[in-house]
């Protein structure tokens, strides 16, 4: 579901705010951003089990930046950026410092328009610990030219949406073409809602749904602002029994895309059409299945990945990733791009890629060592997957110990490492055409492809816990003055013993008297008394 | 400190060890033995509490109702298990999918060192399958896990339909924060330890499985439940894991919250705790129980499939469902609220669980003995080690300052005799140290690797020969050619023999003061029964009634011992055949241990104890 809408704003030095928020477009100007891209998400999609996600994002909050090139400090920049961010959406975007953020080479590329692609303007973060909740979504709808008062965002109870299996909320903006000769430039915002209901918990096992089942709340209105309003419900039959499901009420129209390699079809609900309103006040869109599926197969999508932390016990440990490509025929590349916390000290010479139990040479790696409390390991490496392969990725590492101030106050809880990222041009099963872009749903247009035969896909792997060597915190003082003074008592009176030799010195007899005889006696050469 | 600088007060104290090390010594045994038996008493062992505060003080209100549901998923089971002859894993991957989980399953293979006679088991093949229920909202970081062993025969049905129950249940509930594993795992111990091992993707033992598993982050905590009667009349803990490693005290608290909040009768080693503390039955008691525990531990095997979790640092306990005659029976849906409690409270940890005791012993399920208090009895055991070396070390460092320094010394009697003799080099003491390892290296190797000659040669099965092969050579250490001093330095001579027994001594020292450390009860066990025996045996005197207390105090006979006393305890004792059978079983479960779950008690006891032994009856026979 992708509501709000691009929001043209005018050309570059933004100065309208009819429909761009200030908030941001004030943002924009002040730090020089080409491009930004955030994401608050909580919970993970599974990608075998739900398929390949309209636009995915990493547990917690991810934020990329490309900033414009007459920015002078760019870290300084990206600084203050995640600092203003995090007031305006309410996350912990300032926990953002050097010690989380990398520059990418090849993984993220301008998504707009953009004449140069020097990575250096380019930064990435992700912190998965973030928690998403009410407070983050009131900042997001904010920024709708509606707010939460009409159009489809009239749908977005917070008690609702955080009752769900994932959720997760984006903003991307971007310089895009104003018109189709592209003689000026427009600033868009792109707001997507991403959130999966699971309908096993409440429907007793039957998969039928309703926006009002969902949501709590039906839509009477479109935003007056809006130029386009729609809902498209996927009604694709997988097989091709078509008969499988219905949806009420009758949709405006019909609408077929291929989407991700797949030949999708939906039927849309245009708000600004009045006919829709015309029988009923409100519109509640309802699926039924007509009968109940019960098959073990899904149909798994062709790139997906997996990533754990192999071994046991506190000092090394291993991270596995596997990626899938079940594509019955083609190859593809992907680009990995895994960034570890400098905490976990990465052996490089231990990086194996085996694939189908051979060993998989990578035609491209850039690596960046972590540098202690500084910068976490940056690895991307462009990996060819074979066709109906699974891949498998380790490299070793070690724990480190932190100081014992750097712990987390829930150190045993363990230590988060950001989701691997994975983008990929992943080759179609069936050819795809030029789509109309009015037309088709919006989701379908942040990553246009590139040729008809194949469509982009970016995917994140779960965040993995790691624990650390942890230190019994519950009496630190007693634990340190204990030590120290065993240590020292022992050690100095053990030294002592083991490295003197004792004597018995009989005690010196005799006073002045005894001395002088004894220097005369040695003048004469003859022992002493 | 400044007592051991100062050489007068030195030479006293010298002379006050050298003069009453057999009472010192004696006196140091009976404070170890005493201060172990007094472990089992109220005012040393405290209540229990719950440490952890996410734990603690949050209540829930369990509501399971499937108690039902539980039962006939159960017979549904027990049909199709009949029906597949084994697992039915078509059946259970089917169930779990309907219930709205994750299902995967796990195909394993292993192959044993030599067959199992016991449980009748040599090429093992098994499926283990699991279902995750993915938390919502939640990024797979962590996960608890409920496993089942699906064994063979007619038990554990109960087991499978609650937890199935269990599953349908929580799958409706949205408070979960970390994804439930539920697991059964066939071939009890050998499933469970082929699905951790490919769950933290290694390879410890020999283990063949296959299949890329679907993962649920980091495991924060597992239960193990064994339930085969429709109703209960009570709950049995086990928490001894391999190794003697335990799991954290919390858990065992947060199972003895849950029973007294249902009202479930819960017991420890199969017995209940007596209401009476202050009574000599009620002291009995709790030591019986304590003993029992000790005796588990010691043994290093697992007492349930928690045992092998807890190698990779998650924390897990057993729960056995008993039904024995007693009048009050509680019903699935009973035991099923108890498992949603402690479910749902481990739900609520926001750390892994840390705050509670890792090492401690139990004379009741309610009363503790922590480390602090129980290491003190060791600590005496192994002071008498020390206080046999010191003696030694004095008498030897005594014939080092020749005539001179002897003038100050008044006990010259035995230390003279040794300054007369031709001093012997170290070097003598390299030939029994070498047999002595070599020896317990071929009874670490030998049995297994030797196996099929043994079967070629002699009418017995595999088993039978690897079980024979270590007797047989554990006897034979005892006439290997000992005296080997002999051939070097003409005869022996007693510096030469206290020599080797200060160095027997402290490698026996330190041997137990290691095994202690990880697990207390086998150190504590080795050090009553050896470390007397050790400080008292010498080539002169009453050599035929030390060789006797000696071979009385070898490891070996120390495992039959503790079978007869064990047997004992259990209320079920058995004659002298009867224990050499449990004896010959234990021996080789112990090697079983060891090569299938990795064990280190029998290559301990080979490899170190069994050759430091060895140099004892060497000391003996130095003459």
């Amino acid at each position: 579901m992708t509501p709000g809408g691009p929001a043209p704003a005018d050309a570059a030095p933004v100065s309208h705010y009819r429909l761009f928020p200030k908030a941001l477009g004030q943002l924009v100007s002040a730090q020089g951003v080409r491009e930004l891209h955030l994401a608050l998400t909580q919970g993970f999609w599974r990608t075998r089990a739900w398929g390949q996600p309209p636009l995915q994002a990493p547990a917690g909050a991810e934020l990329w930046v490309w900033f414009q090139d007459t920015v002078a400090d760019v870290d300084k920049a990206w600084e203050e950026l995640s600092n203003i961010l995090s007031g305006i959406f309410c996350a912990s975007l300032n926990f953002i410092d050097s010690t989380n953020t990398v520059t990418p080479t090849a993984s993220f590329k301008p998504l707009g328009l953009a004449n140069g692609t020097d990575h250096h303007l380019l930064r990435y973060a992700v912190l998965p610990r973030e928690i998403v909740c009410t407070e983050n979504l009131t900042p997001w709808k904010k920024l709708l030219p509606c707010g939460s008062k009409a159009g489809l965002a009239v749908l977005l109870k917070a008690e609702r949406l955080f009752h769900s299996s994932y959720h997760s909320q984006a903003v991307h903006i971007r310089p895009i073409c104003r018109d189709a000769s592209c003689l000026a430039v427009s600033w868009e915002l792109r707001q997507t809602l991403t959130v999966v209901f699971e309908t096993f918990p409440s429907g007793q096992g039957k998969k039928d749904w309703s926006l009002f089942k969902m949501f709590s709340r039906t839509l009477t209105e479109a935003c007056p602002l809006a130029s386009q309003s729609k809902i498209y419900v996927d009604i694709s039959a997988k097989d091709k029994e078509k008969e499988l499901l219905e949806v009420t009420p009758s949709p405006t129209s019909v609408h077929e895309a291929i989407v991700q390699g797949e030949k999708r079809t939906y039927a849309v609900y245009d708000l600004l059409s009045p006919s829709l309103f015309n029988t009923s006040r409100s519109l509640n869109v309802q699926l039924k299945w007509k009968r109940p599926q019960d098959s073990l197969e899904l149909s798994t999508p062709v790139l997906h990945a997996q990533r754990y932390v192999s071994g046991y016990g506190l000092q090394t440990g291993k991270i596995s990733t596997l990626i899938y490509n079940t594509h019955p025929y083609r190859a593809f590349p992907v680009i990995l791009l895994e960034t570890v916390p400098w905490y976990l000290r990465l052996y490089v010479h231990t990086l194996t890629i085996i694939t189908k139990g051979k060993e998989n040479k990578p035609s491209y790696i850039h690596y960046q060592p972590a540098q202690d409390r500084r910068r976490p390991h940056l690895l991307e490496m462009l990996i060819q997957l074979p066709a109906n392969s699974v891949t498998k990725i380790t490299i070793q590492f070690e724990r480190a110990l932190l100081k014992w101030t750097e712990y987390t106050p829930d150190p045993n809880h363990g230590f988060y490492v950001s989701p691997s990222v994975l983008s990929a041009l992943v080759p179609s099963v069936i050819a795809m055409k030029e789509v109309d872009m009015e037309q088709s749903p919006l989701f379908t247009s942040l990553f246009p492809s590139s040729d008809g035969s194949s469509y982009f896909v970016r995917l994140y792997t779960e965040p993995l816990l790691v624990n650390l060597p942890t230190p019994d915190f519950s009496m630190p003082y007693n634990v340190i003055c204990l030590t120290c003074t065993v240590v020292a008592v022992c050690y100095g009176s053990f030294y002592n013993l083991l490295t003197r030799t004792f004597h018995v010195e009989e005690p010196t007899r005799g006073g002045l008297a005894k001395r002088l005889a004894n220097i005369i006696r040695k003048f004469r050469g003859v022992p002493p008394l | 400190m400044g007592l051991l600088s100062d050489p007068y007060r030195r030479r006293a104290l010298s002379r006050l060890i050298l003069r009453l090390n057999t009472p010192l010594c004696l006196l140091s045994y009976v404070a170890g033995l005493g201060w172990f038996l007094a472990l089992a008493l109220p005012p040393v062992a405290p209540r229990t509490y719950m440490s952890e505060n996410a734990m603690g003080s949050t209540m829930v209100e369990e509501q399971f109702a499937y108690g039902e549901r539980a039962l006939s998923y159960a017979r549904e089971f027990a049909g199709h298990k009949k029906k597949a002859g084994g697992m039915p894993v078509a059946w259970l991957e089917k169930t779990m999918w309907n219930l709205g989980l994750e299902v995967y399953k796990q195909p394993f293979a292993r192959t044993l060192p030599f067959p199992d006679e016991t449980r009748e088991r040599y090429m093992v093949k098994g499926t283990n399958v699991y279902g995750i229920l993915r938390a919502p909202r939640a990024a797979s970081t962590e996960s608890l896990v409920l496993s089942v062993p699906c064994s063979e025969g007619q038990h554990n049905h109960q087991a499978v339909g609650l937890m199935l129950a269990l599953a349908s249940y929580f799958r409706g509930q949205i408070y979960w924060a970390k994804d439930i594993i539920f697991l059964v795992n066939e071939h009890d111990l050998l499933g469970m330890e082929a699905w951790l091992e490919a769950y933290h993707d290694v390879n410890i033992t020999e283990m063949q499985s296959s299949g890329t598993l679907g993962r649920a982050g980091a495991i924060q905590a597992a239960v193990s439940l064994e339930l085969s009667s429709d109703v209960v009349t009570s709950f049995d803990v086990a928490v001894e894991g391999l190794n003697g490693q335990l799991p954290n005290l919390d858990l065992v608290n947060l199972f003895h919250a849950f029973c007294q909040k249902n009202g479930l009768l819960c017991t420890i080693q199969g017995k209940l705790q007596r209401s009476d503390w202050d009574t000599l039955p009620a002291y009995a008691h709790s030591l019986q129980t304590l003993l029992l525990m000790v005796l588990k531990q010691g043994s290093g095997r697992p007492q349930g499939d928690h045992g092998l979790f807890l190698r990779y640092h998650i924390e897990a306990i057993t729960l056995r469902g008993i039904n024995s005659f007693r009048q009050y029976k509680y019903d699935m849906s009973t035991v099923g609220k108890t498992l949603e409690g402690m479910f749902r409270k481990l739900n609520n940890l926001l750390e892994r669980l840390h705050q509670s005791y890792f090492f401690y012993l139990l004379p009741s399920l309610s009363r503790f003995v922590s480390i602090s208090v129980y290491m003190p009895a060791f600590g005496f055991l192994i002071l008498i080690l020390i206080l046999k070396a010191l003696d030694l070390w004095m008498k030897l460092s005594k014939c080092d300052a020749g005539p001179a320094e002897r003038l100050w010394d008044g006990d010259q009697g035995a230390a003279h005799a040794a300054v007369e003799e031709p001093r012997p080099g170290l070097l003598t003491l390299v030939p029994p140290l070498l047999i002595c390892h070599a020896t317990g290296l071929t009874l670490y190797f030998l049995p297994v690797l030797g196996q099929h000659v043994a079967t070629q040669h002699f009418p017995v099965s595999e088993a039978e020969a690897v079980v024979l092969t270590v007797i047989a050579i554990y006897v034979a250490g005892l006439a290997l050619p000992h005296n080997t001093h002999r051939v070097l330095t003409g005869s022996g001579s007693d510096r030469g023999w206290m020599t080797l027994k200060l160095l027997s001594l402290l490698y026996l020292a330190m041997q137990l003061g290691c095994i202690a450390l990880v697990n207390f009860s086998l150190g504590f066990l080795l050090a009553v029964t050896m470390v007397p025996v050790a400080a008292a045996v010498q080539p002169t005197g009453p050599r035929y009634l030390y060789a006797a207390l000696l071979v009385l105090v070898t490891p070996a006979v120390t495992l039959l011992l503790g079978i007869f006393l064990y047997q004992e305890l259990i209320e079920y004792p058995v004659s002298v055949l009867e224990c050499w059978q449990l004896f010959l079983q234990a021996v080789a479960g112990g090697l079983l241990d060891h090569y299938l779950y990795g064990s280190v008690v029998f290559p301990f006891v080979a490899i170190f104890l069994y050759p430091c032994w060895l140099l004892l009856w060497n000391v003996l026979f130095w003459k």
